[in-house]
């Protein structure tokens, strides 16, 4: 057990440190050392600078594309991307459909997708959830029935995120109905943009953004050689990228600038003589989510670490999404409180009434409130845990 | 970084966790929690054999050469097995003191023989008016000529009973409450003029109230320099919380593993309890905050060799936060989820409950450690 870092790791950290700023276009830096949010083509420049300086992938493997770094120095490149506040590249190539078809995917497929999933060149989005399929995702209902060289698609994918911005989508779709539901599902790459027959409605979320799509699928038409892994097999491959997804979407980074963020707003947030930064029962709140946020990323680390020596993150990531996220809604939460009166304010607020730092945070108080239903309800993480981890009996 | 046991760490877990199992179950505690003194002379020989009470200690001190976190191990195994042997008390508080202090003839005298389980070590630091802050100190040591007199009074004194030497904590200088001006002092047990009240604790082990009515002490048995204490007694106490968590963890850990084996076991309705949706996502979020604890827990025990004092304290405070919030959730529920045994002394359940009650209480609870924390300069410095 050691956890010290390394001389060659310090001085990594230090490149990566000083690297950031400079990378970073005078815009995009000014954005951050404010902490504000980013756009779409903002997210997508940053993608671009990394791809350049080949420090796109930290997780994937050298000979596919990635840096091929141990676990230590991917923890400490998270950490200073965000420190430094850089935008949050989409996870679903890089982080998803990317690992899924390293693991599973063929020759060909591997040729095709992984180069542009790392260039940024074409942007991805998961078409899992339907209007009827949520907790219960494996009773989804969009079909695909061969004809032909093509799959035809029918039915509804919903909560697709960005799919207005995606090129790709990667689908669950039913091929066969017998048996049990998990037996007839097949994972499925379609070129959202380009094929006929597929729709993408985004809709407002109440963080008064477009995070979210309904995707509709009429007779479209897609080729079998964007199949991923067998026909009928695609819901094994699917939990396997579900118990990859928990570990990110607990949003545990994330927390850590929250905290940040927090301690920013009330030492700018003028309370009688001082700051709300100088009144010793909301430093204490901030205290406690700090410590909070230690004990987590030390969670997280402890399973990264376990992946690193061939241990897949199996069940336990249940736990982190359960309390990454709440975390998380937390640490927007007591950012809000911060506020106080500015909490009122919208994101289009003017910069005289909402500093810049200030005009996305209410928006984000509102967004997460998904953070604990996406992903797997934080309750279905729970059935996992008491099911696959404490052994519990079935209802 | 690594999280995986070395071989040695994990052949040393493996022998202790055997020891509980075979020689230090619950039947042991209960029959010494009705003893005078709590815990057996021969059982600690015995883990001075093993090596348990040395690992920790530098090899020129008679030693094992270990770090902090192989102790750690050590205490959560135990904790398992509610095994009283004072080894908080003994070997993390006093002992660590008198090694880091210690002059070659203090260490000789004083960590040589309870390294090897022949004598038990105390510190007493607490007083009635002090609550958490350790240099709120009103017992006096006065120079007269050769020593000392101390005079005060200490309360809660770990394994004070049965101490062969206490390291006290006394004035030299300054008034109530100033950092500076405290000084450690080694008193024998036997001392004139010092008398010892064992006080029974709600979790059935001992402590001691401590009357100390001009005891002399000679010139060699100070530690370290005068007036220069604080600093030490911080790192000494800080060690104490984190030897709490771990041994917290064993505590939390067996508390839970019975919980969730009474859920499968425990019929109503005709059916495993377990099979409720309400109980399993209980018992997922206690899993949950159990993790939690072996997180913080495993930091805290790495940063207690830490030199780095604010990145001791920050990691320390974390780990203590965790073990008296998370921790306290597991133990409330598992008494919950156990229905009507869960409060009835015969089931051990309860013993858990106490002993990790009372380790949540030492060292500075969640109150003391998020206040701590907030004035850590690396609190207001982050940006």
């Amino acid at each position: 057990m050691d956890l010290a870092f390394t001389p060659e790791q310090q001085s990594f950290r230090e490149e990566v440190r000083k690297w950031i700023p400079r990378a970073m276009p005078a815009d995009m830096r000014r954005k951050a050392e404010a902490g504000a949010s980013f756009h779409q083509d903002e997210t997508m420049q940053w993608h671009r600078i990394l791809y350049e300086k080949g420090w796109i992938a930290p997780h994937w493997p050298k000979e596919v594309g990635g840096t091929g770094w141990d676990v230590a120095r991917r923890f400490i490149f998270q950490e200073e991307i965000v420190r430094a506040n850089a935008p949050e590249l989409s996870p679903f190539g890089l982080s998803m459909v990317g690992p899924l078809l390293i693991q599973f995917g063929n020759a060909e497929q591997k040729a095709r997708f992984l180069p542009k999933i790392l260039s940024g060149d074409e942007v991805w989005c998961q078409g899992y959830s339907e209007p009827n399929a949520g907790s219960d995702l494996a009773s989804l209902q969009l079909r695909a029935v061969k004809d032909g060289d093509d799959y035809v698609l029918n039915g509804q994918k919903t909560w697709t995120t960005y799919a207005q911005y995606a090129d790709w989508i990667f689908v669950l779709a039913r091929t066969g109905t017998d048996g049990k539901k998990q037996e007839g599902i097949s994972f499925l790459l379609a070129d959202i943009k380009n094929t006929p027959g597929i729709t993408v409605k985004p809709f407002l979320t109440t963080g008064g953004t477009d995070a979210f799509s309904e995707t509709w699928f009429k007779d479209a038409r897609v080729p079998q050689r964007n199949r991923v892994g067998p026909e009928n097999g695609g819901w094994a491959m699917a939990k396997a990228l579900l118990g990859h997804e928990r570990t990110l979407i607990g949003g545990i980074a994330e927390s850590g600038k929250w905290v940040q963020r927090v301690k920013r707003i009330a030492r700018e947030t003028p309370v009688g003589t001082g700051t709300l930064f100088d009144d010793p029962a909301f430093r204490r709140r901030i205290a406690k989510l700090e410590m909070r946020y230690r004990a987590v990323a030390m969670a997280n680390l402890r399973t990264l670490a376990a992946a690193q020596v061939g241990r897949a993150p199996g069940a336990e990531s249940s736990i982190l999404k359960i309390v990454g996220t709440e975390l998380y809604q937390e640490a927007t939460e007591l950012a809000m409180d911060a506020m106080g009166h500015d909490a009122i304010g919208w994101f289009d607020a003017p910069e005289s009434a909402l500093p810049e730092h200030e005009r996305w945070v209410a928006s984000q108080f509102n967004y997460l409130r998904a953070a604990t239903i996406y992903g797997g309800s934080n309750e279905i993480q729970k059935n996992i845990i008491a099911k696959q981890i404490l052994r519990l009996p079935g209802a | 970084m690594n999280f995986d046991l070395t071989e040695e760490q994990q052949i040393l877990v493996d022998s202790v966790a055997r020891f509980v199992q075979n020689d230090s179950g619950t039947e042991r505690f209960r029959k010494l929690r009705e003893s005078a003194r709590g815990w057996e002379p021969a059982m600690w020989e015995r883990m001075g054999e093993y090596g348990w009470l040395g690992v920790a200690f530098p090899e020129e001190q008679g030693g094992v050469g270990g770090r902090f976190v192989d102790l750690a191990l050590i205490l959560e195994q135990l904790g398992r097995g509610l095994v009283p042997e004072p080894i908080l008390a003994s070997v993390v508080l006093a002992g660590g003191l008198v090694s880091r202090l210690g002059t070659a003839a203090q260490v000789e005298r004083f960590l040589g023989p309870m390294i090897e389980g022949r004598t038990s070590l105390a510190l007493a630091y607490a007083e009635r008016q002090s609550r958490y802050c350790l240099h709120d100190v009103q017992t006096s040591a006065a120079r007269v000529p050769g020593g000392y007199t101390l005079s005060g009074q200490k309360v809660w004194v770990l394994n004070g009973h049965a101490a062969d030497q206490i390291v006290v904590v006394a004035r030299t200088s300054g008034s109530q409450r100033d950092r500076a001006g405290l000084s450690l002092f080694v008193v024998d047990a036997g001392a004139r003029a010092l008398s010892r009240t064992p006080i029974g604790g709600m979790d059935g082990q001992r402590s001691a109230l401590l009357e100390l009515d001009g005891v002399e002490v000679a010139e060699d048995a100070r530690l370290g320099a005068e007036g220069e204490a604080i600093a030490h007694l911080e790192w000494a106490i800080d060690r104490g919380a984190a030897a709490a968590c771990a041994e917290g963890q064993g505590a939390i850990q067996e508390l839970f593993d019975r919980t969730v084996s009474y859920l499968k076991q425990r019929q109503q309705f005709g059916v495993p309890i377990g099979s409720f949706q309400a109980l399993q996502h209980r018992a997922a979020d206690m899993f949950a905050e159990l993790e939690l604890c072996r997180s913080t827990m495993i930091l805290a025990a790495i940063q207690a060799d830490s030199d780095d004092a604010e990145e001791r304290q920050a990691e320390i405070s974390a780990a203590k936060l965790q073990l008296s919030h998370g921790g306290w959730f597991v133990q409330e529920n598992a008494i919950q989820l156990l229905g009507g045994i869960g409060v009835t002394d015969e089931q051990d359940e309860g013993l858990y409950f106490k002993r990790l009650r009372v380790l949540q209480g030492l060292f500075g609870d969640a109150d003391h450690h998020v206040d701590r924390f907030q004035r850590l300069g690396r609190f207001s410095a982050d940006r």
